[in-house]
């Protein structure tokens, strides 16, 4: 099982904050991000964006990242702090 | 030491405590980023700051490891508030003491850089016509881009 997490305007677009999917061995963040599009086909315009940023394991990675059983999967769009 | 809070913080208190009994500092670099009235030509009336717990932390240490790697630095100290703000509210404190101002001004520069770039925080805006969740911004990026 993979939990994933949305935040700031992302987490309001699909009014979703958290959930967890369960996904096939070596699947990438790519991988997912279509899984939840195939769930939730009203997600895809804000899931496609090119600007979201992806963490695995609250580390930065790029979408060809391979995703582990077990891991904590985020979505967000390019920080803004300090 | 990083300090994630929805409190204030005292500069005096932080900049004493970065000193304390420390003789082989010669420099200290503060630095406090505050609640602007004007972004982007957009009247701020205020603004809430949300992260993500865990990977804040976490980034900001990455941070902090890749500056003490670069300057030698002798103690320092980020905290960074969340929630809700004022105008002039203090939002983030970077503090860093080292034996020469060099150091101490480029790895408080260079953590800066990096916070605003990498590090898990969002802003939305409150003005007159609503909340405006806050860009991204080209120069913060360009910025960021000068210590590769």
């Amino acid at each position: 099982m993979i939990s994933v997490l949305f935040f700031a305007q992302l987490r309001e677009q699909l009014q979703c904050e958290k959930l967890s999917v369960e996904l096939p061995a070596d699947s990438s963040v790519t991988g997912l991000r279509e899984k939840l599009v195939e769930h939730h086909p009203t997600w895809l315009e804000f899931l496609a964006s090119d600007k979201l940023l992806f963490s695995v394991n609250q580390t930065l990675v790029k979408a060809s990242h391979t995703i582990q059983d077990g891991d904590e999967v985020a979505f967000f769009p390019p920080v803004t702090g300090g | 030491m990083i300090v994630i809070q929805p409190n204030d913080f005292d500069v005096g208190e932080e900049y004493q405590t970065l000193v304390a009994g420390d003789t082989a500092a010669g420099a200290v670099v503060t630095f406090v980023g505050r609640v602007r009235d004007l972004n982007l030509g957009r009247d701020v009336l205020g603004l809430h700051l949300e992260h993500y717990p865990g990977m804040t932390e976490k980034s900001l240490q990455a941070i902090v490891d890749e500056a003490q790697s670069r300057w030698k630095i002798l103690r320092w100290k980020i905290i960074h508030r969340i929630g809700d703000f004022h105008l002039g509210d203090n939002i983030v404190f970077v503090g860093v003491s080292s034996a020469h101002r060099e150091d101490a001004f480029h790895a408080a520069e260079f953590i800066m850089d990096y916070l605003k770039t990498h590090a898990p925080f969002w802003k939305k805006e409150l003005t007159k016509a609503g909340s405006v969740w806050v860009e991204s911004q080209a120069k913060d990026m360009r910025a960021a881009k000068r210590w590769e």
